[in-house]
């Protein structure tokens, strides 16, 4: 059994033979049932080093979005000499380390795609490299030239016509979250040897692909480790032992945290679930009088900060689809652990009270892990904030803890793996409208008029007929799953060649268990479609090669969104319909395939390259984001729209079901504590029935209307709102997507 | 089994009700109302034809969905529309609900209320089912409740005392509209009603908005408020005041 004398104090015995951070954290945490009483106030130093960041941050909007660039450097874990908020400051920082040498100053990561690497540099106006263009372009490959290189013809059109939409084939996957605590709780030394001992026992028998391929992934790691040792030495830290105290912990495991956005720009980089681990730390330095309870929030404001910052360069089509420029930095708090102690600590309240201490934030992507079991003045201080800066997410610990067990972390906007032990393929979105839109044209697109999918035998009736409708749809959705697992295969494939997550995966246990990642677009318009098909008059209306382009629907139908039955078993029949298909392909490395309902803004883009449909949605609005009901659909309040996201099983969702509110904060109830104690009534009742996940935002269309007329007033500088799985500053949206969420539904009642 | 059959109008029905009584509650809008408003923001409900009809068992069914969002405090209000003038049909539904343990709250304008003993006998079997009255109390001078809403006051005060008689819980509410019913000898009239009656537990004061004036427009209603502004922060708390409301 290891042990070192940083360790003293710490209860357990599993963690000291393993690499355990679950084992470490369930001996050794201290639940807190209280209030919010004992929080801190922020420290002169956190107030000064806001103030600078927020200056820079809008020294960054002035500039059009990017402050500063770098086109010379290749980014990795070394390439930048150490940087700080301000030179002028740089003691004051309690936590240290960025992505480069500068704030808010993006790096240059070509291997997801020179091509895309190089737009993003012009975008901004900075002129990229020519040296770094020749060498990976004719010495070194990328992931997005080796995907294009393999794609098929077949693969090509249906990404080109966006039926197939926003894959990772040009960026980052994203979703692996390392355990970067455990830089803290092992120091580097141990996790290189550890990670040596698995080498050594790789490949005693036959040189498989599979093994070799293992062996060079395993000395990637090792190497990676290595390399976070040295970064940590640029700020004159030595971590190769773990940390000692509360700083170097929440130090530490930021170093972790560092490590991989310096090497990865992935579509999502999420930081996985810290707040009680660090707690431990906290807690003792308390108890030996070494820390006070302001400098333990300074300690996590300044961690925070950090997290504020993480900035990409990305282009203008990733704009478009990820608006807001977000990171998912995702940042999972409370939860229940399997013996039924709430895992809520002090620090699950300091991470909540970042939000009053340096106002609201997009980033860090903050997710209460929630249960109606949580404790109360947990559940009520979450409330609070949420109504306070609308920065919170909320996904169902009950449902997902059988599955995932209680150490898991949610790594994009709202899909969970286990910490440690598991990583995601991420893979985008299937459109499910257009699949419906082809079945009805023979596989023609009703955009572009290219023949896309299989040429069968289109509808040629005046009115759709069910029955018929329903069994085209079904062979050209299967047609779609093949297509698709397919494309992901090959993505995955060449991201883990030209891309490979090596400081994350060194973080992550060797024998990794894979998820393969589908998802679904434009979910609501097809069951609201369908519904029409069944139970109203669905005409079609045709161009004149016989095309159908648009439709005239006559007479009502059960919409999605109601808590209506019908229109909802069509709902949960699509779902396991799409997952059944999925199932059926051979997926990469064996993985497990999951599925998802989670557009994220993109349903802007993804609706304007989509036709038409039943429902009377109009080509080229956009489409209703994540699993939320159509815009106008619900006709029966918040709660109706609730029960019917609700009838969704998880199970066959694994990958996550998103639902966005916007709830007026008058409707809400009269006074402050009414307001906390409905909200925190409304998410009782909608995770008791096993619903997955909640954004929650409490502000009113005016308070819209104005900011996207008057981003200027200072008000509007950090107004955050949710949307599907993540959180943006309303003014960074374009105008297009501030428009859609203002027509979106806000839920007020009606008397 | 002839409460089986009983249905009701019903004009619209909304889930997340947080404003209408205590907690989360599944608010009933009832088709049909006699008064005429000059702020009504709900000008669609006032004709008695035109609803959806419902039975009283099928509709308690579909609030009772929602029970999971209650809790200790939520439940169902019935709200309009005029609930009184289907009285019948709001005792059947609260019964059920009651059987069910769940709370029950009637916002009504109280104007068709009377004390005539045939009356009453319907109004005691409602008052048992009904945990909670909210009255809109308008104005307290009968000529200028007139003007304001087509109907007398009598009927109404009338109603707040049997009420406060017979022991029953109520909020009372207010809609303040600058130069309409916030003038300082009525509020205080209003006032010294609210020290007479024994029962009630809140007096709420609801600003007048103008969002309900695209909705006469719809209707081809002309709009008699049209130009009134919604009342001032300070107007609100001076209004408070005099009420007696104080801010928890």
């Amino acid at each position: 059994m290891l042990d070192f004398q940083q360790w003293e104090g710490f209860e357990g015995r599993l963690w000291k033979e393993e690499v355990n951070v679950r084992d470490f954290i369930q001996k050794n945490y201290t639940p807190y049932e209280g209030d919010e009483h004992f929080l801190a106030p922020p420290t002169q130093a956190t107030e000064k080093l806001w103030d600078k960041l927020q200056e820079l941050q809008k020294e960054e909007r002035a500039k059009g979005g990017v402050l500063d660039m770098d086109t010379h450097v290749v980014s990795s874990l070394t390439s930048h000499g150490p940087g700080y908020i301000s030179e002028a400051l740089k003691d004051l920082e309690q936590i240290v380390g960025l992505q480069t040498d500068r704030p808010l100053k993006r790096a240059f990561m070509p291997y997801g795609g020179i091509k895309m690497a190089e737009e993003a540099c012009r975008m901004y106006g900075y002129e990229p490299s020519e040296d770094l263009h020749k060498i990976f372009n004719e010495y070194h490959r990328t992931h997005n030239q080796a995907v294009f290189d393999a794609y098929t013809p077949e693969m090509k059109a249906a990404r080109k016509n966006k039926i197939i939409t926003g894959l990772p084939d040009s960026y980052g996957r994203g979703r692996i979250v390392g355990d970067y605590r455990r830089v803290a709780l092992y120091g580097i030394d141990f996790l290189i040897e550890d990670k040596e001992r698995d080498k050594e026992h790789c490949g005693s028998g036959s040189m498989t692909d599979d093994i070799i391929r293992q062996r060079e992934e395993l000395q990637l790691q090792i190497n990676a480790l290595k390399g976070i040792k040295k970064m940590a030495e640029l700020y004159g830290y030595d971590i190769s032992a773990p940390a000692a105290n509360a700083k170097e912990a929440v130090q530490w495991t930021y170093f972790g945290y560092l490590a991989a956005i310096k090497t990865q720009n992935g579509a999502a980089m999420s930081i996985g679930r810290v707040s009680t681990f660090l707690d431990i730390y906290i807690e003792r330095d308390l108890k030996n009088g070494l820390l006070t309870e302001i400098q333990a929030q300074e300690l996590i404001d300044h961690i925070t900060m950090k997290f504020r910052m993480v900035k990409f360069a990305r282009v203008k089509s990733y704009n478009e689809l990820f608006s807001g420029d977000p990171v998912w930095a995702t940042l999972d708090l409370a939860g229940i652990g399997v013996d039924g102690r709430p895992l809520v600590t002090k620090t699950d309240f300091r991470f909540l009270h970042t939000l009053e201490n340096m106002g609201p934030s997009p980033e860090p992507n903050i997710t209460v892990l929630y249960s109606s079991a949580l404790p109360e003045q947990f559940k009520k201080y979450a409330a609070k904030i949420s109504i306070e800066t609308s920065s919170i997410q909320y996904e169902n610990d009950d449902v997902m803890k059988p599955i995932w067990g209680d150490d898991y972390a949610i790594c994009c906007c709202v899909s969970a793996t286990q910490t440690g032990k598991e990583m995601q393929f991420f893979g985008a979105r299937a459109n499910l409208a257009k699949c419906l839109l082809y079945a009805i044209n023979g596989g023609v697109d009703e955009k572009t008029k290219a023949q896309v999918g299989p040429k069968f035998r289109p509808i040629t009736a005046e009115y759709l007929d069910y029955e018929e409708v329903m069994e085209k749809y079904d062979t050209m959705m299967e047609w779609l799953a093949d297509l698709y697992v397919n494309v992901l295969n090959l993505i995955q494939f060449m991201h883990d060649k030209y891309y490979y997550e090596a400081s994350q995966l060194a973080l992550i246990d060797t024998e990794v268990r894979r998820t393969f990642a589908t998802g679904i677009a434009g979910f609501s318009h097809v069951v609201d479609s369908l519904s029409a098909i069944k139970y109203a008059k669905v005409k079609t209306v045709r161009d004149d090669t016989g095309l159908v382009v648009d439709y005239e629907t006559t007479g009502d139908f059960p919409k999605y969104g109601n808590d209506d039955d019908r229109a909802d078993d069509i709902a949960v029949w699509l779902l396991k319909t799409f997952l059944e298909k999925i199932k059926r392909h051979h997926t990469y490395r064996n993985s497990e395939p999951t599925t998802s309902i989670l557009t994220i803004t993109s349903n802007v883009v993804y609706g304007k390259a989509t036709g038409s449909m039943p429902d009377g949605r109009k080509a080229g609005e956009p489409l209703s984001p994540g699993a939320n009901p159509s815009y106008g659909a619900e006709n029966h309040g918040l709660l109706a729209s609730l029960n019917s996201v609700a009838k969704l099983p998880y199970e066959w969702a694994l990958d996550g079901i998103s639902n966005t509110q916007t709830i007026n904060p008058d409707a809400l109830g009269h006074s402050a504590r009414e307001r906390i104690d409905n909200l925190v009534n409304v998410m009782d009742g909608y995770f008791d029935q096993g619903a997955h996940h909640l954004n929650v935002n409490v502000f009113g269309t005016e308070k819209l209307i104005d900011a996207m007329e008057h981003p200027e007033k200072e008000e509007y500088a950090n107004f955050t709102i949710r949307v599907s799985g993540y959180a943006v500053k309303f003014i960074d949206l374009t105008k297009e997507q501030q428009l859609d969420v203002i027509a979106r539904t806000c839920h007020k009642q009606m008397a | 089994m002839g409460e089986q059959r009983i249905t009701g109008s019903i004009h619209s029905l909304e889930t997340f009700g947080l404003v209408d009584g205590p907690g989360v509650r599944f608010v009933i809008f009832m088709q049909g109302c006699h008064m005429r408003c000059q702020y009504c923001h709900n000008p669609e409900t006032w004709r008695m034809d035109g609803g959806e009809e419902w039975t009283a068992k099928d509709l308690f069914d579909m609030a009772y969905r929602y029970k999971n969002y209650w809790k200790e405090g939520g439940g169902i209000t019935v709200s309009g529309g005029e609930p009184l003038l289907q009285m019948e049909f709001v005792t059947e539904l609260f019964r059920l609900a009651k059987e069910k343990g769940v709370h029950t709250a009637l916002d009504t304008s109280g104007y068709s209320f009377s004390m005539q003993p045939a009356y009453l006998e319907k109004f005691d079997m409602l008052m048992r089912y009904t945990d909670l009255f909210m009255l809109d109390i308008k104005e307290m001078d009968e000529e200028k409740h007139k003007r304001l809403t087509a109907q007398s006051n009598r009927a109404i005060i009338a109603m707040a005392r049997y009420l406060s008689d017979h022991g029953k819980a109520m909020w009372i509410r207010h809609v303040l509209v600058p130069g309409l019913t916030d003038a300082e000898d009525g509020l205080a009239a209003l006032k010294s009603l609210l020290d007479e009656l024994k029962t009630v537990e809140r007096t709420e004061l609801l600003p007048y908005h103008a969002l309900g004036e695209m909705k006469w427009n719809d209707l081809g209603i002309p709009y008699p408020l049209s130009g009134v502004r919604a009342p001032a922060n300070e107007e609100i708390r001076h209004a408070e005041e005099l009420l007696g409301i104080e801010h928890g």
